[in-house]
């Protein structure tokens, strides 16, 4: 376990209570508005003195109040970036960059500037003031900021949450890149499903200050009773799956563990990668015989191993694809009436 | 001819002596109205609200009165001057570096309060994302807080250096107003205007007090606007 954080903090109103631990990787701090999810990453950082608490990140111990440890923020070696970006007016990007390089002594590397810089593809921006730069490029500058300090572990606080829609799926990319090409453990809050179904590997849901869930990823969000959570609408599963074939007419083939076929619109990975499928519960359409004569491309046999009817008209079945090693979950919303037949 | 002679030689020592006091009121006062504008604005700590009316109290007390316990506490008998006077020689009564101690007292205030302002406009969540870059507390100071207050630092330090210029009452109360040691340009004026023909003198005196004072805030407010160019709309 790379990362292991107990705290309890008492706030007027509001008490946090957790107590998780997560591998190697990108962890998801997933949770609601108010549920602590920035409290715990700043517990991490050390921005928050807790009251009680134990923080150890891949071997370091960053506090333990039982002991008496206690490290301030700027001897944790952190990478933090944070919703607003926070680059330092007064300085130019690339100041800005080597902002944190100033201070990690004997841990120079003159190539990982440039490394860096080309990874986030800001090169053109370096002689700007913070000022002159865009949404997305400020998130940029504020991740190259934080790996270039040389960090233990990278904390993400909602990096994306300022951003529209566009300057998301621009950002992206360079979050799974990051995972991809340096080894730095990750702990990334946020609420929303799609950012964690694909960036993390783990996930830790917190409810009203309190780990309500943690494991891999699509156990956590192909797990029904955390759909409430999620928001029934963002409920769902993923899928492992490897790139067979990008055919002519601007489709990907997709073949599913258990052999089953999915038909998607061109995917950006080439054939032969594996690649990760999110379907959500509420596109899934269930057909108790073969289904003909429907423009749906992708059909997938399965069977219904569970139905957990909830508080509104819904009822979430879950689908067993496969049968033996390459078993997958998939979950589907549909009405209790037609759960009823 | 230099220096130029439309002031006579008494005129310009005056000229010189004013500048020299004030120059030095604000430069040595500077360091401890940062770190008072920082107390005030950030600090947390009992005592604050006293350190608050100490600072402010040149304000608004009378001068003269000011000049008065700066004289009871600095003078050769005073409880801080006695001691001056023993152990390190530094005698600050009627001397010109009691004039600068008077000036840079009242003008204190002035300086704390343009610093202040600077301080409480900084975005404390940048200090901390610089602690998380592994800055500790005083290079974030050095490194964040201060280049992010030098628009205010330098407003208050040519206000704190324009009322060092014209202070009159403490300065006066406390260092008399001894010709080539602590006459600077108000005491100089007043007392040309108490002697016959004197008028002359006082108006070029005052010609030269407005001239420095335009130049001040001229040469603040350009500073000030490099300064806030480079850190941008902060």
């Amino acid at each position: 376990m790379s990362l292991s954080v107990r705290l309890l903090h008492e706030f007027p109103g509001f008490s946090l209570n957790v107590d998780f631990s997560a591998p190697s990787g990108v962890t998801a701090l997933f949770g609601r508005s108010g549920s602590g999810k920035t409290t715990v990453i700043n517990g991490v950082a050390g921005l928050l003195r807790a009251d009680q608490g134990r923080v150890e990140v891949d071997g370091a111990l960053l506090m333990d109040t039982e002991n008496g440890v206690w490290r301030p923020p700027h001897k944790r070696q952190l990478g933090y970036v944070f919703q607003e970006g926070r680059l330092f007016p007064h300085l130019t990007v690339k100041q800005n960059l080597l902002y944190g390089r100033l201070f990690s002594r004997g841990r120079r590397d003159g190539a990982q500037l440039d490394r860096v810089v080309d990874m986030l593809d800001i090169a053109n921006l370096l002689t700007r003031q913070p000022d002159a730069l865009s949404g997305g490029e400020k998130q940029r500058v504020a991740i190259g900021r934080a790996l270039l300090a040389q960090p233990r572990i990278l904390l993400l606080d909602e990096p994306l949450a300022a951003l529209d829609e566009q300057r998301k799926s621009e950002i992206l990319p360079y979050l799974e890149r990051l995972h991809a090409e340096t080894d730095v453990p990750v702990l990334y809050v946020s609420h929303s499903v799609a950012e964690v179904a694909r960036l993390a590997n783990w996930v830790i849901v917190l409810e009203h200050g309190q780990v309500s869930r943690a494991g891999p990823t699509p156990d956590v969000i192909g797990d029904p009773a955390v759909a409430p959570q999620l928001g029934i609408r963002e409920a769902g599963s993923i899928l492992s799956a490897v790139v067979e074939r990008h055919h002519p007419d601007g489709l990907s083939e997709l073949r599913l563990a258990d052999g089953g076929a999915l038909f998607l619109p061109r995917v950006p990975a080439a054939e032969g990668q594996g690649a990760h499928v999110r379907v959500l519960a509420q596109d899934v359409m269930i057909s108790l015989s073969q289904p003909e004569g429907f423009s749906a491309l992708n059909v997938l046999s399965a069977q219904v191993s569970a139905l957990r009817a909830g508080d509104g008209p819904g009822t979430m079945v879950r689908l067993r694809l496969g049968a033996g090693e390459g078993t997958a979950d998939l979950q589907a919303r549909i009405t209790a009436r037609s759960a009823a037949s | 001819m230099w220096p130029p002679d439309w002031l006579s030689a008494a005129e310009w020592q005056v000229v010189g002596l004013s500048l020299k006091v004030s120059l030095w009121a604000t430069l040595c006062s500077l360091p401890f109205g940062i770190a008072a504008a920082v107390a005030l604005a950030r600090g947390r700590f009992v005592g604050k609200s006293l350190l608050n009316v100490l600072v402010h109290l040149p304000l608004v007390l009378p001068p003269v009165v000011t000049g008065y316990i700066l004289l009871l506490t600095f003078g050769r008998r005073g409880a801080l001057g006695g001691f001056l006077h023993e152990h390190l020689d530094i005698v600050l009564a009627f001397r010109w570096t009691g004039a600068a101690l008077a000036a840079a007292i009242m003008a204190f205030p002035l300086m704390v309060r343009a610093i202040r302002l600077a301080v409480e406009a900084v975005d404390p969540k940048l200090e901390q994302a610089a602690a998380t870059l592994g800055a500790s507390p005083v290079l974030v100071f050095f490194t964040v807080t201060l280049p992010l207050i030098l628009p205010g630092v330098i407003a208050g330090t040519v206000l704190a250096f324009a009322k060092a210029m014209g202070e009159f009452g403490a300065t006066i109360t406390f260092v008399s107003n001894i010709p080539g040691e602590t006459r600077t340009i108000p005491s100089a004026i007043y007392a040309f205007l108490q002697v016959p023909g004197g008028e002359d003198s006082a108006l070029r005196l005052v010609i030269v007090s407005v001239i420095v004072a335009v130049g001040a805030l001229l040469a603040s407010e350009l500073l000030a606007r490099r300064v806030a160019g480079r850190i941008g709309r902060s």
